[in-house]
């Protein structure tokens, strides 16, 4: 009959666009890792590795490039942070140690996350970092201070149009998340 | 194939046409959703231009006056909002549900009971985000309505949003819900409803642009819907996506929303392109020039659209190849739309032209429309872009594709459907005094506008430097204005619904025979097209 094939076929149409709609939806969700595999290969958004790099294979006498220092609160943070040394010159391949200053001037122990960022973007993948402080979570007693390392060097490879390079970092508070995270495991442990 | 009736629709059939309040909220019928999807817009215009004049009653002097920068903040993102999804979309889906089945030849829209969900979530959606508003104004310590720009950029909306934010994100999804099943409704019944003889390529261009419309929505609102997600788990559970704190990174929010965005701006303007296809035509008594050109050149616009997105975004500090690749593109996108307005203008050229309101108010659009057009193309221009980027020029862009684009051609369309609606001729003079003062008022309105951002005025501030007091004054005034003129309108409208006006024949502006809604009587009656009538 042919009313009942076209309430078929408007089925079929409707399923099909309903499929559609709940891909889409997913596919936002799958733009996360999507950007996150781009910003890797690219360096887009100045990001930089996230764990610890190998150490250089050559070095390049010939040039020098200047290295910038920044630090700065995300808002609601009341450390202090700041950089040892706000600016030096290396070759490419050299490998270098700065220290960041943090003090937790609260009457609490609290946890902090660093966040880098570089500037020119072009310029992040070159800047390899071997050991940082943002790899992982800090923790501070109530009024301490600590003087945190970091150690790096700049790829060989980086363009030679590339002569300053701005790391900045951002501290945020994670204190809620991070007792949040312990309290759930400590439940998990009395669970079983 | 003897009868073609819409699925769910045999109780109602010619015997008794509901009435009172029932009528309204049950209904099935396609034009009685479209008349209620076309007054609800005409209502969210009034409401979104009530918050434009805020905003201009505060900019019209330097310094603060009127408002407090928290408010400022509110009506900005609010008028925003409510004009994108309350007044520009609902009205194209109104005109889908009026015209569609009218130029198929289908006797109602595919999918009616969904049709009815579609329409009656929406008040709900704008009832809630409007309360935000009402609340925040009126009750004294209330949190701030959305405050963060219709963009609702990422982490001003997550960390720093204020707590309607949550109310804003319900209000976001119900939308978004609302305008994919209204799409879904569109494709359904463009694919299966055509009447016998209807092929593709014989639709007219509104029912073309409409389909490719209906795509971009089932393809992008489930991102919006993706992004609001996020921002809801990221601010209420825990989660990070947008979060630098946690991994996540602000600049993605960026990118999802205006891989939305971008495709979202055609989804306003595309319906408008199919209007104009069907008005110059009937005025200038000629066929349309280059009907398949017309469509392949919308179907481009609507993939490109895709790949264009982060010209939002030049100055976040993309890559270089990026950034030319999305220059690049965005320049192409402006290949098809060039294409059409020549198009227009070859279908205007040596034609008999008459100059009836519905005319009048798409030849503006022509040729305003070319002028956003021409800004975009300036913004597209990256270095220039780094300049212009968050100026008053972009909010003139906008406005001159979005007001005298898409809104310019929605009057057109209810200028020249309203004799079909309701049966009578819009009063001339009423008309005519909306047309010519829209007119002039929106060029006051937004043209200095250019001026201001070129000069370095910055958007989304209550208060600027002295330097630009006297443009603002100046675009005040053409706010009020326009404003002012819209009240025409709404008395050409009301004319119209309570049957006031000289009676409309069934074919009022002599259109081609080929369209077919001009072949049912005026007013078209409940049913129509039961009997689905027979294209050569
Ligand atoms: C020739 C075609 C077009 C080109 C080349 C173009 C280009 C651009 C560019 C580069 C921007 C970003 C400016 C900035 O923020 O710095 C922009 C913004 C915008 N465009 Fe267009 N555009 C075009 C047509 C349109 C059309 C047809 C519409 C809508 C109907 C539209 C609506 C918008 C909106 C709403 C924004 C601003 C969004 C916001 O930041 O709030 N554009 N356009
Ligand atoms: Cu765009």
């Amino acid at each position: 009959m042919a009313e009942q094939s076209l309430q078929q076929r408007n089925r079929k149409t409707l399923t099909k666009l309903v499929i559609g709609v709940v891909a889409m939806f997913g596919f936002a969700f799958a733009m996360v890792p999507l950007y996150n595999v781009l910003c890797d290969i690219t360096g887009l958004n100045g990001k930089t590795n996230s764990s610890a790099a190998a150490g250089p294979t050559a070095l390049d006498e010939d040039r020098l490039v200047t290295v910038q220092f920044v630090a700065s609160n995300s808002r609601g943070m009341p450390w202090e942070f700041a950089p040892e040394t706000r600016s030096l010159k290396i070759h490419p391949g050299e490998i270098k140690q700065v220290s960041f200053y943090v003090k937790n001037p609260t009457g609490e122990h609290m946890w902090a996350q660093t966040v880098p960022s570089v500037s020119p973007g072009v310029a992040a993948q070159y800047l390899k970092k071997t050991q940082c402080f943002c790899f992982d979570k800090q923790q501070l007693d109530a009024g301490s201070d600590e003087s945190m390392p970091m150690i790096f060097y700049l790829d060989p490879e980086i363009p030679r149009h590339v002569t300053t390079v701005t790391l900045s970092y951002t501290i945020f508070d994670i204190t809620d998340r991070v007792e949040a995270e312990q309290s759930a495991e400590k439940k998990d442990l009395a669970a079983r | 194939m003897s009868v073609t009736t819409a699925d769910t629709h045999h109780d109602d059939h010619h015997h008794h046409a509901p009435t009172g309040l029932k009528r309204w909220l049950f209904s099935t019928n396609h034009k009685d959703i479209g008349t209620l999807y076309l007054w609800f817009s005409f209502a969210m215009l009034l409401v979104g231009g009530l918050m434009a004049l805020v905003i201009r009653a505060e900019l019209m002097y330097p310094g603060m006056q009127v408002v407090d920068p928290e408010f400022f903040n509110q009506m900005t993102t609010v008028h925003g909002l409510v004009m994108v999804f309350g007044a520009i979309m609902p009205a194209t889906v109104g005109l889908a549900n009026w015209m569609i089945p009218l130029m198929i030849g289908a006797p109602d829209m595919a999918l009616p009971r969904m049709n009815n969900w579609s329409f009656w979530i929406l008040p709900f959606a704008f009832g809630i985000l409007i309360a935000a508003v009402l609340m925040s104004a009126f009750g004294e310590g209330n949190p701030s309505a959305p405050n963060f720009g219709w963009t609702f950029y990422a982490p001003l909306s997550t960390k720093y949003g204020p707590a309607s934010t949550d109310f804003f994100i319900l209000s976001v999804h119900m939308m978004g819900i609302s305008s994919i099943m209204g799409a879904i409704n569109v494709i359904v019944t463009v694919f299966n409803l055509r009447a016998p003889g209807m092929t593709l390529m014989k639709m007219p261009l509104f029912v073309w642009t409409w389909l490719i419309t209906a795509f971009l929505l089932v393809a992008v609102m489930p991102v919006l819907a993706g992004a609001v997600t996020m921002m809801l788990t990221d601010r209420n559970f825990g989660t990070t996506f947008f979060d630098a704190a946690g991994g996540g990174d602000p600049v993605m929010f960026q990118h999802i929303f205006w891989f939305f965005g971008h495709p979202e701006v055609y989804i306003m303007i595309l319906p408008a392109f199919g209007i104009v296809s069907s008005i110059i035509p009937t005025f200038s008594r000629k066929p349309l020039f280059g009907y398949a050109s017309m469509v392949y050149a919308t179907a481009s616009i609507a993939l490109l659209s895709f790949v264009v997105w982060a010209h939002h975004m030049f100055t976040v500090g993309m890559p270089l190849a990026g950034t030319l690749f999305f220059m690049y593109m965005t320049m192409l996108i402006s290949v098809p739309t060039g294409v059409k307005v020549f198009n227009w203008v070859a279908t205007m050229w040596r034609g008999s032209l008459t100059f009836e309101l519905p005319m009048k108010w798409s030849l503006a659009f022509v040729i305003l429309f070319t002028c956003g057009g021409l800004s975009g193309l300036m913004l597209a221009i990256t270095p220039v872009d780094f300049q212009y980027h968050d100026t008053y020029f972009v909010v003139a862009h906008f406005h001159y594709v979005l007001v005298s684009g898409a809104l310019f051609t929605l009057f057109a369309a209810a200028y020249y459907w309203l004799p079909k609606w309701s049966g009578v001729m819009p009063s001339k003079l009423l008309g005519e005094l909306h047309f010519w003062n829209s007119l002039l008022s929106v060029n006051l309105l937004f043209f200095p506008m250019h001026f201001v951002g070129l000069a370095g005025m910055p958007r989304r501030y209550a208060d600027y430097a002295l330097q630009f007091a006297d443009y603002n004054w100046w675009i005040s005034i053409g706010g009020f204005w326009f404003g002012l003129s819209q009240i025409f309108f709404l008395a050409v409208a009301v004319r119209c619904a309570m049957k006031k006006g000289e009676p409309a024949p069934a074919n009022p502006w002599d259109a081609p025979e080929e369209d077919l809604e001009w072949t049912v009587p005026s007013p078209a009656p409940f049913h129509t097209f039961d009997t689905p009538p027979v294209v050569k």
